[in-house]
């Protein structure tokens, strides 16, 4: 593969309930290259796949035989996920995953600082660490640099995702999986998150995958847009050809590449 | 002494050993949110461990590190029946619990071994300080000095990057896991630590009393459970430290309790069947409350 590539998906299948009347083809012989520092927003109605693909790059369960994930230069396809967390931070879309109630900030802080490295018998949290923590917190303008010995389960939803968005990049990743991650707060709260991503992001340069409902969002961030149906990748728009499109030419691109009938009850049209 | 003194010394005596199954029991359960049964039977085979082997000659301390080490691999066992054969937490202790009975029915070649023509930690001890074997100021230097050695190891294990990913597994498994943790190797660790304390409380205990016996261990994962439930309402810990002091302290008030009760004329057979029923009292009360304030009340756990 080249060099450029951050992310590479080959032959990607996945079938749940095998051999059953339930039997779904989730993912359908997905191929996708990531060049390193895009920014990709995936979107698709419920079923289309975006999940189970963010699951599969995140290792939760492996593709069927025959595909290949690649990341930054490394056949990750047989890790596991805790042994893949080393190259992949992820933010689920409810902040109680990514987030330990009963820890405080800086404990969960000092477990995020640990991604990829071996855990030993050293003090955890220190003040070198703490200051660290502290300055990852502060520009979230949340007051949260002053509150690490606070537990996360006292935070509201909010300033618990904006953690664990903090966590998912502290020890920066080479991949960054957003998996409808402001999609259960409020509006204004989602919008916060969704500004504090960005920022992290461009600033730490993270390739990342952001997977959203809200076709808005995914035309506003972002550098490159995928649109999936029915376990395949059937929109993929660079960033020229996404500058200046609006929802309603998204929809004509999702009928002709689909040959469906745009189900306008499964998409958000605006945030 | 006058009444009051020994009861008060000899609770406190017990508090600390017991304890050690307290802290055990409070690293499963709490740290871990893994409720394990292993505990009767690896209490009982630290016992026996310790106890045949200073028969055999071994040096009582020697032995006592052989029961911890024999406790830790009874619950590496357990935990790798969970994690490895997903087997769920109950049934995998309870298994864990059943085939120790046979084993330590064959450790000590029959259903008890006595210790009281042999010398133990207790009467080394009693020897370095002149003091007669036996006494409780004996008991209680021993016991103080193994539950402080334990407190403060624990006290700074639970904050290294280690400890952290354990309780973190406890708290958020999916969390750990995206974080690079090892999940299945923290419950392991847990299970692990937790029954060696076990043994040793067991391998003291037997020490004390001057005999191991095969059903010891019976209704010590209750008390465990009862010392770890009053030590939260009465200390109300927040932080590794007082969930530790917590844990201790449950232990000495239950003693302390149980003392008085037996005192007063309670029939010893009667003690478990108390100690249930106050463990059954404890964990409706917030069921009751919840019930009472028309609160929203998630199905019973099967599992």
């Amino acid at each position: 593969m080249s060099a450029e590539n951050l992310l590479q998906l080959k032959k990607i299948n996945k079938v749940f309930s095998r051999g059953t009347v339930d039997e779904v083809k989730a993912l359908n012989n997905i191929n996708l290259e990531v060049k390193a520092e895009d920014y990709i927003t995936v979107i698709g109605s419920n079923g289309a796949g975006k999940t189970t693909m963010l699951n599969v790059v995140g290792g939760v369960f492996p593709p069927e035989r025959g595909g290949k994930i690649v990341v930054a230069d490394v056949n990750v396809t047989g890790l596991s996920e805790y042994k893949r967390a080393a190259y992949v931070g992820r933010v689920y879309q409810d902040p109680n995953i990514g987030t330990a109630a009963k820890m405080t900030i800086e404990e969960n802080l000092a477990m995020a600082v640990l991604r990829g490295k071996s855990r030993g018998l050293r003090a955890a949290s220190n003040k070198q660490l703490r200051e660290e923590f502290r300055e990852a917190l502060a520009p979230l303008k949340l007051g949260l640099e002053n509150r690490l010995n606070a537990l996360v389960g006292t935070l509201s939803s909010g300033q618990r995702q904006a953690v664990a968005l903090v966590m998912a990049t502290i020890s920066r990743p080479s991949l960054l999986l957003l998996d409808e991650h402001s999609a259960n707060l409020d509006p204004r709260t989602a919008q916060i998150v969704l500004e504090l991503t960005e920022m992290i992001v461009k600033r730490e340069k993270i390739t990342t995958l952001m997977v959203t409902h809200n076709m808005e969002l995914a035309l506003r961030y972002g550098n490159r847009l995928i649109m999936m149906h029915e376990g395949r990748i059937v929109v993929d728009l660079n960033h020229e050809q996404r500058t200046g499109l609006t929802i309603n030419d998204l929809i004509t691109a999702f009928e002709r590449a689909s040959g469906s009938k745009f189900n306008e009850d499964e998409l958000l049209l605006r945030g | 002494m006058d009444v009051a003194g020994s009861i008060l010394s000899f609770s406190f005596y017990e508090g600390l050993v017991f304890g050690l199954v307290a802290i055990g029991v409070y690293l499963t359960l709490r740290v871990l949110a893994f409720p394990d049964l292993t505990v009767d039977g690896s209490y009982t085979l630290g016992g026996a461990v310790a106890a045949v082997l200073i028969v055999a000659g071994v040096n009582p301390f020697l032995a006592t590190l052989a029961a911890i080490g024999a406790g830790f691999c009874a619950g590496l066992l357990t935990g790798i029946l969970n994690t490895k054969l997903r087997i769920p937490a109950l049934l995998a202790g309870i298994l864990m619990m059943v085939g120790l009975y046979s084993i330590n029915l064959r450790i000590m070649s029959g259903a008890n071994v006595s210790l009281l023509r042999e010398v133990t930690s207790f009467d080394i001890i009693a020897n370095l300080f002149g003091m007669r074997g036996g006494s409780i100021a004996v008991s209680i230097i021993l016991a103080l000095a193994i539950a402080a050695v334990v407190f403060f190891a624990l006290n700074w294990f639970l904050r290294t990057e280690i400890g952290l990913s354990l309780r973190a597994t406890g708290d958020n498994e999916q969390m750990v896991r995206s974080l690079g943790g090892d999940t299945d190797k923290n419950v392991m660790l847990g299970c692990a630590v937790s029954n060696g304390l076990v043994a040793l409380a067991g391998a003291i205990v037997s020490q004390g009393q001057g005999f191991a016996d095969v059903g010891m261990g019976i209704g010590m994962i209750v008390m465990g459970l009862a010392s770890v439930i009053i030590g939260e309402a009465l200390f109300r810990p927040k932080g590794v430290t007082w969930l530790l002091v917590a844990a201790v302290g449950g232990a000495f008030v239950y003693r302390l309790f149980i003392t008085i009760a037996l005192r007063m004329g309670m029939a010893p057979g009667d003690l478990k069947l108390i100690t249930a029923v106050l463990v059954v009292i404890a964990l409706a009360i917030p069921y009751i409350r919840k019930k009472a304030r028309r609160e929203w009340i998630p199905p019973a756990v099967r599992w």
